[in-house]
């Protein structure tokens, strides 16, 4: 045994300086029993309120309405991802046409609410009827739910297109002249050299947007499709029991957290020879 | 065609200008509140007090997780409606929606607006709150003198986003009845069985009132900035 850690064991250490009870530490810990209050108070009043009936009645209908919300988003985010190709193209372009056109169609689907043009689809194609029966669309458009995937399709073809211009154009010139001097061929430099840069840049705004998107699609429901939202409001309207938007909060922020968290995971992995 | 957006008794003109007043003062109403709660919740986020610190990552957490429409429903269904229909047992209906949706707005732009405000805080150097201190201030003045006029510049293109956004969300709050924009526009479209032409309007003021936003930012921008040219 040496000397030296026989002498650091005897000796008494100083007791740890108290914590002041300082404003903020006061605020802090009333902040926090708020939220542990309100969490306690939820648990309380789900158990008090558990109803065997409303949930075999509901549980089902929530995950269908689960699965719907889920489509509606895959298939809107694909659809947009390929529309978001020409229109970011031409945003790019040095054609005044094409270039004024892709702002125009961004500058409407940024613009404007949501809610608001899944109603000018929804509702206002009503008023191209014929035109759209002579085309053989009717039979699409008529459904809230195809409505519902046009709308979105568009509204995030807009987003999803401005986030790809971001990303590509955050690469520098150079790298661009170092793939043409080397003789690479466009589609190539774009392939091997651009997009997996531009990738990185562009994950964590495709991951915001998908999150939006899950939040967005909620207010399909006011468009009559049963989507969770829309399977939360026939319940609340049936059983007028408050709980059932308190399971839709809970699922959906469990959706949320989740995604935010493989995003997160994502990332890491995919700049770790970016960390220095 | 233009008999319907005229003013006056067949014409809808009228009743869509009361929407996009109810819109406008619903946005208007919303922001100082969200503003404060934000930059409240944004000092609370960057604490040395991991409780403080705790306490405002689950609000963000909470707020920014869920869609804008439940955060409505959750506080017009769960609290104004059963409080309001107590306190005022006949009427104010539309009070009621208004203050709803006021609440679950400021709830919404306030995290991410606490966002906002938490990394311009990160972007002010350690030193400017050091050369305050050193030069005397007291620990409000240097946030107020110091810190405060530089976070506003920082913040600002973050926090015009966030305003647009929040002019867009305010859509929301027809679905709990408020006769704002797209409401009155609504029901202009059923009754007069022409719906594109309503909701393209409709589409239309919401895109005049971004643009007048950009507009009067711009002028913000450049008053925050007027210091920055001279140096």
């Amino acid at each position: 045994m040496s000397l030296a850690s026989h002498v650091t064991d005897a000796m008494e250490r100083p007791p740890a300086a108290p914590r002041p009870w300082t404003g903020a530490r006061i605020a802090g810990a009333i902040f926090l029993a708020v939220w542990v209050l309100i969490g306690l108070t939820l648990i309380i009043y789900l158990v008090n309120r558990w109803n065997p009936e409303l949930f075999s009645n509901y549980a089902p209908k929530y995950m269908q309405g689960l699965w719907v919300t889920v489509q509606l988003v895959v298939i809107s985010m694909i659809i947009g991802s390929l529309l978001s190709i020409p229109i970011a193209y031409g945003r790019m372009s040095r054609n005044p046409i094409a270039s004024s056109l892709a702002y125009a169609y961004v500058y409407f689907f940024r613009g404007t609410p949501l809610l608001a043009q899944t109603f000018l689809i929804y509702y206002g194609l009503g008023s191209f009827r014929p035109e759209l029966e002579a085309l053989g669309l009717w039979t699409f458009l008529r459904e809230a739910w195809y409505c519902g995937i046009l709308a979105f399709s568009l509204n995030t073809a807009a987003y999803q297109a401005e986030i790809l211009r971001g990303a590509i154009q955050s690469i520098p010139k150079g790298q661009w002249e170092g793939a043409a001097a080397l003789g690479l061929p466009t589609w190539l430099t774009m392939r091997k050299i651009i997009a997996p840069q531009a990738l990185i840049v562009a994950l964590r705004p495709y991951g915001n947007e998908l999150i939006l998107m899950i939040k967005g699609s909620a207010i399909v429901s006011i468009i009559t499709v049963y989507d969770l939202m829309g399977e939360t409001r026939r319940a609340f309207s049936r059983s007028f029991d408050f709980q059932t938007y308190i399971w839709a909060a809970i699922i959906y922020l469990t959706i949320v957290e989740l995604l935010r968290h493989i995003i997160d995971w994502i990332e890491r992995k995919i700049t770790k020879h970016l960390i220095r | 065609m233009l008999e319907l957006l005229s003013w006056g008794p067949n014409g809808w003109l009228d009743e869509i200008m009361s929407g996009v007043f109810v819109t406008v003062s619903l946005a208007l109403a919303t922001l100082p509140v969200g503003l404060a709660l934000g930059f409240l919740i944004a000092l609370a986020k960057q604490s040395s007090e991991p409780n403080l610190r705790i306490a405002g990552n689950v609000y963000t957490t909470i707020f920014r997780g869920l869609p804008e429409l439940l955060t409505l429903f959750l506080i017009y269904f769960g609290v104004a409606l059963p409080l309001f229909t107590y306190l005022f047992p006949d009427g104010g209906d539309q009070f009621t929606s208004f203050v709803a949706g006021m609440v679950a707005l400021a709830f919404v732009f306030s995290s991410y607006a606490s966002e906002v405000f938490l990394s311009a805080f990160r972007a002010i150097p350690r030193g400017q709150y050091e050369g305050g201190y050193a030069v005397g201030l007291s620990h409000g003045r240097t946030m107020r003198l110091i810190v405060l006029p530089q976070l506003i510049r920082i913040a600002l293109p973050g926090l015009t986003n966030l305003w647009l956004i929040l002019l867009k969300d305010t859509s929301l709050v027809s679905a709990i009845g408020l006769a704002d924009i797209l409401r009155e526009t609504s029901i202009a479209a059923r009754v007069s069985k022409s719906p594109f032409l309503f909701f393209g309007f409709a589409c239309l003021i919401y895109l005049v009132l971004a643009v007048i936003s950009s507009v009067g930012i711009g002028g913000i921008e450049r008053w925050t900035n007027r210091r920055e040219a001279t140096r």
